[in-house]
Formats: structure tokens, sequence, C-alpha cells
């Protein structure tokens, strides 16, 4: 029995450190076959309780050892509408990986890349259109695009409704498209997915913000007898120190939105962006690492990871900030910003560098006890304030939930920090009206987001079914 | 897409045009702005509201052909098509309880503006509006403003056109013996600097309409931040799903001003291409 997974071919890092090509290249047919033969098939399956989606994981992985691929893909999109996405943007070591049996001696299967490996074979080999179910008359609106709402909109679609998608910004996809990088997700593979939707009969309307120009309400008087909201993140959280306001500092939302969405990244865009330099990412996240990456990519001379706790700590995938570090990004651990500062010349208050981020200021952390999540708190140093030199900061610690849906939704209830109330089953406190992904929890996984897309459509189903 | 259903020049470089798109019109109200994307790969700009025609469908807006996008708005004829164009965003210019009005309007920011005094109009406040231009070439809206105000005047910077100076002096005058509701200031951000300033003397609120650099338009970017002075304390508030009007005391104007010229150097670079472009064409 091999012991170790099969290594993912990748892009050598200081090759890919300059350009915006994806960074795993996927498994070729024969490796994925010997990955799939290192699954032992065993009988308790504790793979598939613990995917947000429950695939049936060693069945998929059963038809890759018989080489029936396009088998394989079906058992996968039985449920789960995503593949190629999930494949490469699941924390797999937290979820699925983490229960894998061979997991317990040797390292688990390689479940993700085997996924990847099969969306991405039928991508390449099969043409045909998806079977059309038989419509059943009802109509369902989805609010946003990204993975809640496509995975909702997929699942109901497949079970014969008429289902619209309202997206607030000029393209679909919602994260997937203006937040995670091209190197890690290439746009081509979103469009691939939502144009799958599109010929399984979803209609998608981009330039449509729920809670402006068309509410929640006027969407029931337009003839939906159910509507999802997963409308995503919301507003980028700042740390509320000095200079934040500075030229420079830019959320991590914003930082990435220019280059994905706006293509800021290619040579010629409309949409400008800061390049090059030296710049701080502050966060730990997986939303921090793409911001890192992606400034190096954009040509930066130096990138640092600030983040107030250890390494142990930081909640980024594994996988990316292993790819982060053999890229060169600079993990400034244990330590928190303070303040950022910016040049200020006062001899000529019309000098256009004024304002300019000169460095951000941090204090050093030491971890003390233990939070109520079991997480070790960090204590600041006393005293032990530097300077890192830099010209540009991106904020990457998380979002709280948009308020627009919420002030133009009457009976819609939300929780303190502003996230809709949903019961297991993702319905709000509003009939007919469900909600999922990050408009609920916050910021979340991708793989979550599509768990909760995939709860609500099943409640959906079972509200309009039982009308 | 969206239809260019017409379009008309008020200066050489300050151009109306009313876009086909129902869902909006059915919605916007003055002070509210939308974003829209000339084509595929473009850049997204937010452009406040000038008009609304609900029966038509139709949302009014007025740019200055100031960079490489709104050249190549300013290029698509009536009958045209434009990519996107989305809203209506931000909040509506609060009316409510104002019965004594006044609109100070600076340059372009006149054609945002001009649907807020004739909403004040509308609902029967008395409006006293104060416009001003640099030049007489750069008066626009003039005739709309004089029939949406119980008072008009139009200043311009060299006095080559109604009277000379800026829009703080008739301000300062009307202050001295008369007050106002509310006075809702629309222009360049050193033009509303000095306009709070001067309405500060007097303790007069104010209101500012500020719109920054932003992408999304909807909140999610934080692109768009303002600095706010509150309670002895610096807060941060996004224009786009906050304001875009503020009350103009707690704006910190420097800020917004320096965080204006984040991409000057960019901006001029991508007109000179664009200009070039249009040249070789």
């Amino acid at each position: 029995m091999e012991p170790k997974k099969h290594e993912m071919p990748s892009q050598a890092p200081e090759v890919r450190a300059h350009n915006f090509n994806e960074v795993a290249l996927g498994y070729s047919m024969e490796t994925a076959v010997a990955e799939a033969e290192r699954c032992l098939n065993c009988k308790n399956q504790p793979c598939v309780d613990a995917c947000p989606v429950n695939i049936s994981i060693p069945e998929f992985i059963g038809h890759i050892k018989e080489q029936d691929f396009e088998g394989a893909y079906k058992v996968i999109t039985r449920t789960s509408s995503l593949p190629a996405v999930c494949g490469r943007v699941c924390p797999q070591e937290t979820q699925c990986e983490s229960k894998c049996t061979m997991g317990i001696k040797f390292e688990p299967v390689g479940i993700g890349r085997l996924e990847r490996f099969v969306a991405d074979w039928h991508n390449e080999n099969v043409k045909a259109d998806p079977e059309l179910p038989e419509k059943n008359g009802h109509k369902v609106a989805v609010v946003g695009s990204g993975p809640s709402g496509l995975t909702c909109a997929g699942d109901l679609a497949k079970k014969g409704y008429d289902v619209t998608v309202y997206e607030a910004l000029h393209k679909a996809g919602g994260v997937l498209v203006y937040g995670i990088p091209e190197f890690r997700l290439p746009k081509t593979i979103v469009a691939k997915e939502v144009d799958t939707l599109n010929k399984l009969g979803v209609t998608v309307n981009t330039d449509v913000v729920i809670g402006k120009t068309l509410t929640i309400d006027e969407l029931f008087d337009m003839g939906y007898e159910a509507v999802f909201i997963g409308s995503g993140a919301g507003l980028p959280n700042f740390m509320h120190i000095p200079g934040e306001s500075l030229k420079g500092v830019y959320s991590a939302n914003e930082f990435l939105t220019r280059s994905n969405l706006m293509k800021a990244y290619l040579d010629d865009p409309t949409t400008p962006v800061k390049k090059g330099g030296n710049v701080a990412v502050v966060g730990g996240g997986n939303v921090a690492m793409d911001a890192a990456r992606t400034a190096l990519r954009l040509g930066a001379d130096n990138v640092y990871i600030v983040y107030r706790r250890s390494m142990e700590e930081l909640p980024a995938r594994k996988e990316e900030v292993e790819h982060a570090e053999e890229e060169g990004i600079q993990f400034k651990l244990l330590n928190n910003p303070v303040e950022i500062i910016g040049y200020d010349n006062p001899e000529d208050k019309k000098d256009p560098r004024n304002g300019d981020v000169t460095a951000i200021r941090c204090i050093r952390m030491e971890l003390g006890e233990p939070d109520a999540k079991g997480r070790r708190r960090p204590v600041p140093v006393e005293g032990s304030e530097f300077d890192i030199p830099v010209d540009t900061v991106v904020i990457a610690i998380g979002t709280s939930p948009n308020p627009l849906i919420k002030n133009t939704t009457k009976g819609l209830e939300v929780n303190e920090k502003g996230g809709i109330i949903v019961n297991e089953y993702g319905l709000t406190s509003r009939e007919g009206v469900y909600a999922g992904g990050d408009a609920v929890t916050g910021a979340a996984t991708v793989i979550s987001a599509m768990g909760a897309g995939k709860t609500a459509a099943a409640a959906i189903d079972g509200y309009l079914s039982a009308k | 897409m969206f239809k260019i259903v017409h379009r008309r020049s008020l200066r050489p470089t300050v151009t109306q045009i009313e876009v086909e798109a129902p869902l909006v019109a059915n919605k916007a109200k003055p002070g509210q702005f939308i974003i829209l994307r000339v084509d595929e790969d473009g850049e997204r700009i937010p452009l406040t509201v000038a008009g609304v025609n609900k029966e038509e469908g139709t949302v009014k807006v007025i740019f200055q052909v100031v960079g490489a996008t709104t050249t190549k708005l300013n290029h698509v004829p009536e009958g045209g098509y434009i990519q996107d164009f989305v809203g209506p965003l931000g909040n509506a210019t609060e009316t409510e309880g104002i019965k004594k009005v006044c609109i100070v309007g600076g340059g372009v920011g006149c054609a945002i503006a001009l649907p807020v005094a004739e909403e004040f109009h509308r609902i029967g406040a008395d409006v006293t509006s104060i416009i001003g231009f640099r030049n007489k070439d750069l008066v626009i809206l003039e005739d709309e403003f004089r029939a949406a105000s119980n008072r008009l005047i139009v200043m311009t910077d060299d006095g080559s056109y109604g009277r000379e100076g800026n829009c703080t002096v008739p301000l300062r005058e009307l202050l001295e013996k008369e007050k106002f509701d509310n006075i809702i200031c629309i222009g360049p951000l050193v033009m509303m600097k000095f306009t709070v300033l001067t309405a500060k003397e007097f303790n007069a609120p104010i209101t500012v309409s500020m719109s920054p650099i932003m992408i999304d338009g909807t909140g999610m970017c934080g692109g768009c931040r303002l600095t706010l002075h509150e309670d002895g304390k610096d807060i941060i508030k996004f224009a786009c799903v906050d304001g875009p009007d503020f009350d103009g005391y707690k704006v910190d104007f420097d800020n917004a001003i320096m965080r204006s010229r984040m991409y000057t150097d960019f901006e001029r670079h991508a007109y000179e291409e664009t200009c070039n472009l249009f040249k070789n064409a």
C-alpha cells in the first residue's frame, strides 16, 4: 500500500510567482487511477459524513479505479453542483480527508485531487448537454450567484423548477469570480459551471441589486413562490487603527476585486491597482493568502503576511499556506498592526506623495490563555513596537453582513452581527424566504455555502411540493 | 445591454444621456446613483441620477469627459448600447420636514444638484439655488434650475457670467439674514469643504453629497470609505451604502481629497492612450 498521496504536479514556485496561471496542474489519468487504488472502500465511509454536501466518495473513487470517469462524474454531481470548483478550493484536510481511514496510519486518500480530476476529465471529454428535467411549473428566485446561490439554483433546476438568479455585479459567480484569483480557480472553470446551469434552464440576471433594484417582496409579486438569499459576504472589516484611510490601504475585497473581476492583473486594464513595492497583508485566512499571492504576482518585491497568532492558528487552507511559503511570501506571525504610517511633507501640503503608505507599525504578541473557542489568546508584548516598511497594506480580517436586504425586507430577522437568522433547513423568519452562505454565517468557506444552498434547495422543494 | 435613447451635449465636455433601464427608473430617487460599464472589460463608474422618466423607463445621467472611460462613453451614439447599468444605489436625499432649502451646486455637480432641487420644488419647499462655474462657457442647466427654484443665483469664478466669485459669497450673505432647514451642497471636494466652513460660521445645517472612487457600489469592496468625525472619534463609513449624502460637519474632507488622488497618474496615462485611440480611428 502506497503510504503517501500521489503528489500534485504544480508549476515551480519561482515560475508561478510571476504569472497568474493555475498553480496546481491536476493529476494525469494514470496518477488518478493509482491514487484511487489507495481507497480502502471501507464499510463505514467516514469521509461521506465529513463532506458538507455528502458526496458518495468511495463510490465515485470506485468508478475511477475502473477508469469509468464519466460514471464517477455522475456520482459526484448527484450531490454537488460545482465539482471542478470544489476539487480546487475545498479545505479537504479538515473535511473528508480528515476522516479518511487511510489517514489513521498513512496519508489520507487525495479525495479533493480526485474530484478535480473527474470534473476536469468530464469538462474536457464530454460535450453532451445535461438532461433537461420536466418543468414542474413552480418559480423560484435566487439572490446572488456565488457558491450557495449556484448550488441552490442547480439543485432546484434539476428538480424541474423554473429558477432565476439575480446578481448585483456584471458577471455571475460571486466570490468565485471577484475573490478567488485565477491562479487558484481559473475563471473559465467558473464560466463552465455557470454555463451548465444555463443549460439546465437557469436564467441569470446580472446588474440587479436585490434590496435596491428590486426587493424581496417584489420578487413574490412577480410570481416567485420562494426566494433563496445567498447574497454573500458584506462590508469589509477594518482594524480601526490610525492610518487606515491612507492611499495604498485596501480591503482584501477591493484589492482582489480590482485584480480579478476588473482584470487589473492583465497588462492593459481599465481599472487600476497598486503594483510592486512592499506589501503587507493583515490576516491569516484564505483571503489573506489570495491577496498576498496576488500582490506577489502583480510584481511586489516583498510580501508579508501579518497575523497576530502563530502558524498553528492560521485559519487558511494548508495547501495555500504551503504554496505561499514556497513562493516566498514572508510570514510575520505573532504581530499585530497598531498603526499605518504615511508620507507627510510638512513643507509642501500639495506634495503628491502625501498620504502614501510608508510603513506598518506592529506590536509583538505572545500566546496567552485559551479563549472560549480554545484558541490561545494573543497578548501584546509591551514596548515591542516596530515598523515594517511597506507601500501597500491589504486588510483581510473578514467581513460583516451586507445591510441592503435586511433594510428593505420587513420581518426578516437578523442576529446582532447582522447575519440572517435561519433554522436548520435554511428557512428565515419569513415564509418562503430561505438563506444560506456568508449572508447567514459571516465569512466562511465555499463548500459550507454550497452545503447551505443544497439544504435550502431541499427545503424549498419540500415547501413548494406540499403547497 | 442598455440602450442610450437620447443624447444631448450640454457643453463640449459635458454630456447628458438617457438610458433605457426600466427597473432602475422604477426605483430611482434624487440623490441616488447608478454604476455603468461602457463595454465588456470596461471600468465600473458611478454616476448620479440626473432625472427619471418612469413612463418611458429611462434614467438620465450627466457626465463630464475627464478620463478614458468617459471619453469612450461620449463616443457611444444615440441608439447605441452600453454594457451595464445598475442601480439605483445609495440612499435618496432626505427631504422630510424640510420647508426651506438652499441648494449649492458646483460645476458638473449641478447635474446632481438639479434633481434634488426639482424634488424639493415638487414637494412644495422654498428652494434657493446657488450654482457656480469656472466661467461662462461651463454654465449648464441654468433654465432647468430657474424652473425649479424660487430664487436662483448664478456665479462664475471670473465674472464672465452672473456674479463674480464662488458660491460661498452669496451663501454667506443669505445666512447673515435668513435661516434654512438644510443646505445641500454638491460639487468638487474643495468647494464642498469651503461651503461647509461657511455654513459652520452660522451654525447652519449642511448636507454634502460624496462621490469617491468605488467599484461594486453595494458595500462589498470598501474602496469608497470616508473618514467621519463623530463624537470626538474617527469612524469609517461607506459612501455607497451609508451615503452618498453625509452631514457636512462630520466629513474629513482633507482625507477624502487625498484618497481621490490615489490613481491620478494611472488615469492620466489611460486617458492619453484612449485619446490617441480615437485620434487614430
